[in-house]
């Protein structure tokens, strides 16, 4: 196909998807952190999550993207505003936010996020179009068995757990006398 | 006419001249067939119940449907007052949106699809889960007990459903080794997948059936106990939209059923000497399955909610796992 004549060049276009998909991102993650109703949380969470997509889309891996709103949007936050309709009434008062629990928070992400700085400025990143030439979604699978298969296998560990977890919270819950 | 088409691909290249003429004809795809399918779901159900159904506006009433349209249009929007005022405003138009991005990898015919990405049927899967969320922010934004009881169950239906339905594409996926819908057409050209995978295809459709929640699934908008369900609060063009999206997911449900298993566009074998083109084969065999779906609505009664989880947790996903594993032996050890 050849390269386009006219007012909206390719460059342009990818630069307003690029801030569309961060603002969308970045107004997702304050949504999920400051209202203090939990439904406009989770519902922030998924725009955030949707904009994460967005980057992996812009990133050139389409099937990344696919897999972030199936997986996170389509099966984590449904779960989660599931697990919030059955628990306790929206219209009861909210207990206050706790400053110690707060600060407990805040803590925890700062320790993330430096862990995270600190691991993005210590890669020696490379393109992936330099790495190889070949990001099929058949080559991603063969990856995922062969060279990933131990983290493969440990992320569904964590499912497990998470699972036996859920098990365990409402086996508990049915037996204790009310 | 060639003048102005020029200078529209000038300004937005060609790319984006394709999306957004593609986007517009879907648009246009997807309000006639809403105003077909209502229709048609009148006079069929009228038919089994021995009555006429509509028949005064129009040759054989199909005006109809416009006429209510504009009456829908003409509507005084309501809003409760003790509603969630943004998210009640925001789940007619999230519902909608999906519906529309998921017609982009479609293939109608040969030539026709707007785009040919080679993980086409995953856009599908994954913008159809944001079609849950608008039920369950309409469901809990209404503020009412109808609502909220239907969207919950809706949310749990839609979970589980989309496990054995998932399930059962895989199979296909791996028979076809492909998720780029074209190819996966293109590997039907001889024998339809539905030969080679009857009980797969059977399980997609119960399932589809379940994810556009038809009776005898319809547990979420049950009228005789629920009201309306999840949009016993909407009024006028929102509960439109609703509606609008509820049709144009069942056709999205049949066209990926007809891609996926009836052999999308191509002709079937034996009728190859026609000169029919694809677009027309398409929607026939999309059509001959909502029908299918019309009929089951109304001979089948509906669901207790516990038969519905029992069936899918019990039987369907079973069943899809095991058909899942045999067909991956079958292809690693005889093909």
């Amino acid at each position: 196909m050849n390269p386009v004549q006219g007012f909206i060049q390719p460059e342009l276009v990818a630069q307003v998807g690029f801030a569309a998909v961060v603002t969308l991102t970045f107004t997702g993650a304050l949504i999920a952190v400051f209202p203090r109703n939990i439904l406009y949380n989770v519902l922030g969470l998924i725009v955030c999550l949707t904009g994460v997509a967005g980057l992996f889309l812009y990133l050139g891996s389409p099937f990344i993207a696919l897999m972030q709103l199936l997986i996170y949007v389509g099966a984590i936050c449904i779960s989660i505003i599931f697990a919030i309709m059955l628990s306790r009434p929206l219209h009861l008062s909210l207990p206050s936010r706790r400053l110690p629990k707060v600060g407990l928070a805040l803590g925890v992400g700062l320790v993330v996020f430096t862990m995270l700085i600190g691991i993005v400025y210590r890669t020696a990143w490379q393109p992936a179009a330099i790495r190889s030439s070949d990001w099929s979604v058949t080559t991603l699978g063969t990856y995922l068995l062969t060279r990933y298969d131990l983290v493969f296998e440990a992320i569904s560990l964590v499912l497990l757990v998470a699972i036996l977890g859920a098990i365990i919270i409402s086996g508990y819950a049915r037996r204790r006398p009310s | 006419m060639a003048a102005a088409w020029n200078s529209l691909v000038n300004v937005l290249g060609p790319d984006l001249t394709r999306i957004v003429i593609g986007l517009v004809g879907v648009l246009g795809l997807v309000q006639i067939n809403a105003l077909f399918l209502v229709w048609l779901e009148r006079k069929v159900a009228a038919h089994i119940q021995l009555r006429i159904g509509p028949k005064e506006v129009g040759p054989f009433g199909i005006l109809q449907t416009i006429v209510d349209g504009v009456k829908l249009v003409s509507k005084e929007l309501i809003t409760p007052r003790h509603v969630d005022r943004k998210l009640y405003m925001l789940a007619p138009v999230a519902i909608f949106l999906p519906v529309l991005l998921s017609f982009v990898v479609i293939p109608f015919s040969e030539t026709l699809q707007i785009r040919d990405i080679n993980v086409g049927l995953l856009i599908i899967f994954a913008f159809s889960t944001f079609n849950v969320l608008a039920i369950l922010m309409g469901g809990w934004a209404s503020n009412n007990k109808y609502s909220l009881l239907g969207a919950v169950r809706s949310v749990a239906q839609n979970v589980a459903y989309e496990i054995p339905l998932l399930l059962s594409l895989l199979s296909v996926l791996l028979w076809c080794n492909s998720l780029q819908m074209s190819e996966i057409v293109e590997s039907q050209s001889r024998v339809w997948n539905v030969f080679w995978m009857p009980i797969a295809a059977l399980i997609y459709l119960i399932c589809a059936t379940a994810e556009t929640n038809r009776a005898p699934f319809d547990i979420p908008e049950a009228e005789s106990e629920l009201v309306a369900g999840f949009h016993t609060e909407y009024s006028g063009m929102r509960f439109a939209l609703f509606f609008l999206a509820e049709y144009s997911n069942m056709l999205i449900v049949a066209a990926v059923a007809t891609t996926l298993f009836f052999g999308g566009w191509k002709s079937p074998p034996f009728l190859g000497f026609l000169p029919v083109p694809g677009l027309v084969w398409f929607f026939l065999k999309t059509y001959a399955l909502i029908f299918g779906v019309i009929w089951i609505r109304w001979t089948f009664p509906r669901l207790r909610f516990d038969q519905l989880m029992n069936f899918c947790w019990k039987i369907m996903i079973p069943a899809a796992l095991l058909h899942l594993v045999v067909y991956a032996g079958i292809i690693k050890f005889i093909r």
